[in-house]
């Protein structure tokens, strides 16, 4: 090696101070997302526990909060199977098929991105309320859209409907058709050539997508809280729930029933990551 | 615009999945804000009115003021927190990757009793705030830290991914021809950060608009103090207002609208990742 260059001297010191810039950004970052993110949520979760575990598993076992987790788990199983299907057709529209109004489509699939939850929730009230022509015969029927399940469903599905599109349509790009063409050529079906060619690589982007989706259901407040009705033991979930837990003066109650919620999530998340990853890995 | 390669017109039995697709998401979509849209102009002098009245405009400009303050805010949380945990390694990055993606996963209604349980009356920081004669929570300070909460990890997700597909290669050639870290973040990071920035901003500022769950709980929709366009709208229905928070919808629907087309613009679809 040659003799250090005249020039590593100052070269040396800008590194030092580069060092320092990093070091102030990593701390004044990590010091904004603990009090910002961290903080909270453990008061949450100390909260939650404050009065004792047998309070908290109290507050949790109430008939009406069962009842609540037991409508948010189900109706969010419903919106992820039908928006896992829904999503992953529409996907394969998008990105197979040369349409008019193709980009349309795709900027509708955005759509519920932008729109806030809440006015998700009042658009289903504005087609299925019972003052609406729809509403109003569906009544005649005994039958009911807006505060009550299909609302439900109908909101999660609204909000949710980004999500498997958004995880397939990248690994559905990487796909070749022509490998579709050389299995139906060597003579499979329609049906065979979905599941030997198709369904293998897309499987763990609608697996990530349509977790998002269930992630999501569990969560949701806005359009529920506008459209569900909130009536305890039919049409409240969760969220809504903890929210009345709040207003009637028993936080730690809404904190205890918080703690399961907060626990579907923490597991879901890294779960979808991974599911993510998983067919980003297949692209390359 | 050309077809990408690969595409070609549908054929048989792909007509039915083309069909279905476009019933569910225009049954799903399109008919609601159809429907939405009919119910407005059905009463469009009422509407008017209702928001054009004194408490309407300041819901509205109250979330349009946290909307610019979460952008800014997290503007820069955004690209510190980018460049930190892309191009640092250290100890606890993961653990801090993982905390800036919390927001998202965590039910709005929890957000805001989570602040409330830390900052309200009975809160742990309750009696020192109040010691201090700072209120937070069924205040304005409230709602900023709601809204910036949630909208947190948007510009950060958006400027972590292009900073990763970019690598350091232009940042190291920059600073081996003797640019300083300062230089080379003005003159090279950034400029690259252009497209990342726009897509971060108009998420951020669609979320901040659209937050309700955090901003009910934490700020309590006290009309003319906390109520912002959401709560406005929750408030109106409670009240059976249904003309003011159909209105006040349709305004933050049409908002929505016009912040994705200003990214449709700018970002050409196919073949894009």
């Amino acid at each position: 090696m040659s003799a250090p260059a005249p020039s590593a001297a100052p070269a040396r010191r800008v590194a030092l101070s580069d060092h320092a810039v990093a070091l102030l950004l990593r701390g004044g970052f990590g010091a904004y997302v603990t009090v910002l993110v961290a903080l909270p949520l453990l008061t949450l979760v100390y909260r939650g526990l404050a009065d004792g575990p047998a309070a908290a598993w109290a507050a949790i076992t109430a008939p009406a909060a069962v009842a609540a987790l037991k409508l948010s788990i189900g109706t969010g199983l419903v919106a992820a199977l039908v928006n896992g299907l829904a999503g992953t057709a529409i996907a394969w529209v998008l990105v197979r098929w040369d349409l008019p109004g193709r980009r349309l489509l795709s900027a509708l699939v955005d759509l519920p991105l932008a729109i806030p939850t809440l006015v998700a929730g009042i658009l289903l009230l504005a087609l299925f309320g019972p003052q609406t022509p729809i509403g109003g015969a569906l009544a005649e029927h005994d039958l009911a859209v807006a505060y009550a399940r299909p609302g439900i469903v109908l909101a999660l599905l609204f909000v949710t409907l980004p999500f498997v599109v958004r995880a397939v349509e990248p690994v559905l790009h990487e796909l070749d058709p022509a490998e579709e063409e050389a299995a139906t050529t060597l003579g499979a079906g329609r049906w065979l050539t979905f599941r030997h060619v198709l369904l293998p690589p897309l499987l763990p982007a609608v697996a990530a997508g349509t977790v998002q989706v269930f992630a999501r259901s569990v969560a949701e407040f806005g359009s529920l809280a506008a459209v569900s009705g909130n009536i305890p033991f039919q049409t409240l979930t969760a969220p809504v729930y903890i929210l009345g837990e709040v207003e009637g003066g028993s936080p730690g109650s809404a904190a205890a029933v918080s703690l399961v919620l907060l626990a579907v999530a923490l597991a879901l998340q890294p779960l979808s990551h991974a599911l993510a990853r998983a067919a980003g890995s297949r692209r390359g | 615009m050309a077809s990408a390669p690969g595409r070609s017109r549908p054929v048989g039995a792909a007509w039915l999945v083309v069909a279905a697709v476009a019933l569910y998401v225009g049954g799903l979509l399109v008919v609601p804000l159809l429907a939405l849209t009919r119910a407005v102009l059905a009463d469009l002098p009422g509407v008017a009115s209702a928001l054009t009245a004194a408490d309407a405009l300041r819901a509205l400009a109250l979330s349009v003021g946290l909307a610019a303050i979460s952008l800014v805010l997290n503007g820069v949380a955004g690209v510190t927190g980018a460049l930190v945990l892309t191009r640092q390694r250290f100890l606890g990055r993961r653990l801090l990757d993982a905390l800036v993606d919390l927001p998202l996963a965590v039910s709005p209604v929890m957000t805001g009793l989570a602040f409330l349980l830390l900052f309200g009356r009975n809160g742990l920081l309750g009696p020192v705030l109040q010691s201090l004669g700072v209120k937070i929570a069924f205040a304005l300070p409230g709602l900023v830290i709601a809204t910036v909460f949630v909208t947190l990890p948007f510009m950060l997700r958006e400027l972590a991914l292009v900073l990763e597909e970019l690598g350091t290669s232009e940042e190291d050639a920059a600073s081996t021809l003797g640019a300083s870290a300062w230089q080379t973040f003005w003159l090279v990071t950034l400029p690259n950060l252009r497209e990342g920035l726009t897509l971060g901003a108009t998420l951020t500022v669609a979320r901040a608009l659209g937050e309700f769950g955090a901003v009910l709980v934490l700020g309590g929709a006290i009309t003319g103090r906390t109520d912002t366009a959401t709560t406005f709208i929750h408030n109106a229905m409670e009240e059976r207002h249904t003309t003011s928070a159909y209105g006040m919808a349709l305004v933050l629907a049409a908002a929505a609208a016009a912040l994705l087309l200003l990214l449709q613009r700018r970002s050409q679809m196919p073949g894009v990742k």
